[in-house]
């Protein structure tokens, strides 16, 4: 009895802590919510006080009903554009992790691979996208390859840095304590480099978006960036609008995943960064 | 035994060559406490990592037991000087590492870092990440996961330089009860005069870099060493001796 009552005290106490959290988060990004709101209802004021057709330039709630308006096509559409990026964003954390730590054990890994690297980043992607078309058609393959490419080196380079950026005492430290090379790299070195990872994921994850709207322009039957296309086509502006706040909010989604996961992941991380209000 | 045989290293730099250490020769007995006093830069740290293995020794060559050293030696616990915490981990993991790449049984080692972490004062703590200590304590948590797995070699490279005195002393007085328990060998880089004497069964003194052998000077006093040993004249006389000799080199200016 006594417990459950102290039980219920703590749901409700911890119920009040969350509260707090949100309060003072939405406390914290006040600032955004007026400057982001300011520059919509400032949209929507002068497309209704200038007249402007919604051809040229729709108001926001116009475009925000053209999102529920064309639903089911956006929908469709998005899935396809998710599937691209899933997996090819998937197939850059796979492969760019244990590269990353290839070439941060071995130079003659690191000179072998350096000119394609650079090759690689150098070269327009877009130039190649109509070529990845003559190789593999109109399917969901040039796109994943696209995006695949987009997002490979930031976090390629990024791990690498991380990798690197180890206390060579803690070397030391490991090999008075063990031979085992696995356990230093398991241990030590990559929890050592996940907070440069995560910057990598980051940036990662915003080209990985980018790649698969730009692959579907080149050539494609489906996606966000073949509607987009069409869209624009059809002169039907509230649509292109309407998939453009689809694609951002997409974007943003993915992010706090990256964020919220790294939240999970290193919190000693995350609770030491610098605030804005430490450092003033 | 730890024999140290003719040591030189030299370390290379981008504009040539840093000699830190010059024909170092002496031995170290089982179960011997011996203290490394030295000015700064003068490559006590560097004579650590040798006499483990960790750095090779460009001239000369250290013996454990007979057989020279060409890999990191294991049976050792190691205090370096930067307290090389892992800032994902909570004291007690950090403690508990040690266990983790010796493959140690877990809880064992927690009942032992448990231990620890109450001698050295820091009960309550175990759950704290590194950057919630002070820099004393975080040096303290060093000095425990290099004592966890109760090694026979212990090499400590100034590991009370961020201490208060008062924790300095205690911390002192119970490494010696832990040594006159165990009778490990421990070779103990200090800065500190003093505490180099109260520790040692032999003061190795070392010259400003290039660093040798200055003078090997053997501490006889009773042991434990409480507070009437600092009055006695055998350690006023120590003291002075050593003192003498860092004015000799140039190290202790008078005026
Ligand atoms: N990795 C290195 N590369 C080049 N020079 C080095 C390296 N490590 C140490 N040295 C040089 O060797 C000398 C001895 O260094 P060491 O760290 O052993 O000194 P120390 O006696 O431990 O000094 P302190 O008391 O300040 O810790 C120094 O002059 C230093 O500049
Ligand atoms: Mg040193």
């Amino acid at each position: 009895m006594k417990n459950e009552k102290a039980r219920a005290d703590g749901g409700q106490k911890s119920r009040q802590i969350r509260w707090l959290k949100f309060l003072n988060s939405l406390k914290e990004s006040m600032p955004s919510i007026f400057s982001v709101g300011g520059v919509i209802v400032f949209w929507e004021i002068l497309v209704r006080f200038f007249e402007i057709p919604s051809y040229i330039l729709p108001s926001p709630s116009e475009s925000v009903l053209a999102i529920v308006q064309y639903w089911s096509a956006i929908k469709s559409n998005m899935l396809t554009t998710l599937y691209e990026i899933g997996v090819g964003f998937g197939a850059t954390v796979i492969i760019s992790i244990p590269i990353a730590t290839l070439i941060s054990y071995s130079r003659v890994f690191e000179k072998t691979l350096y000119p394609f690297m650079v090759f690689l980043q150098l070269i327009p992607k877009v130039a190649i996208g109509p070529l990845f078309v003559v190789w593999f058609g109109f399917g969901s393959m040039p796109k994943i390859l696209m995006v695949f490419l987009l997002s490979f080196f930031p976090l390629l380079m990024d791990t690498v840095a991380g990798l690197k950026s180890l206390n060579g005492r803690l070397y030391y430290m490991a090999r008075t304590m063990s031979e085992s090379e696995w356990k230093f790299y398991w241990k030590i070195k990559l929890p050592n480099a996940l907070p440069s990872i995560f910057s990598g994921l980051k940036t990662s994850i915003s080209m990985a978006t980018v790649g698969a709207v730009v692959a579907e322009f080149l050539g494609s039957d489906s996606g966000l960036g073949y509607l987009l296309l069409r869209a624009n086509g059809d002169i039907n502006t509230k649509l292109l609008f309407a998939i453009l706040i689809v694609l951002c909010l997409m974007g943003m989604v993915f992010f706090e995943i990256v964020e919220l996961a790294e939240r999970k992941l290193i919190p000693w991380h995350v609770s030491q960064r610098v605030t804005d209000k430490k450092a003033r | 035994m730890l024999r140290f045989e003719h040591i030189g290293m030299k370390y290379k730099t981008l504009t040539g060559y840093t000699e830190a250490l010059i024909d170092v020769n002496f031995d170290i007995n089982d179960g011997e406490f011996v203290t490394v006093l030295g000015p700064s830069g003068c490559g006590k740290s560097t004579f650590l990592f040798i006499g483990t293995g960790l750095t090779q020794p460009t001239s000369g060559k250290v013996l454990l037991d007979g057989k020279e050293i060409t890999k990191p030696v294991k049976e050792v616990g190691f205090v370096f000087q930067d307290h090389l915490l892992l800032e994902w981990r909570t004291v007690l993991n950090n403690i508990m590492i040690q266990g983790e790449f010796r493959n140690l049984d877990k809880n064992i080692t927690k009942v032992k870092a448990m231990e620890l972490i109450r001698q050295v004062g820091l009960e309550g703590f175990e759950n704290k990440y590194p950057w919630e200590l002070s820099g004393g304590m975080q040096q303290r948590v060093s000095i425990c996961r290099a004592l966890v797995h109760e090694p026979q070699l212990l090499m400590m490279d100034e590991p009370y330089g961020a201490l208060d005195a008062l924790t300095r002393e205690q911390m002192r007085v119970d490494l010696e009860k832990m040594w006159m328990q165990k009778k490990n060998t421990i070779l103990f880089v200090t800065h500190d005069i003093d505490e180099a004497i109260l520790l040692a069964d032999k003061v190795v003194i070392l010259t400003p870099r290039p660093g040798r052998v200055k003078e090997i000077v053997p501490v006889d006093l009773p042991r434990p060493r409480n507070m009437a040993v600092k009055e006695s004249g055998e350690f006023l006389a120590l003291r002075k001796r050593i003192t003498e000799i860092f004015t000799e080199m140039g190290i202790l200016n008078e005026d």
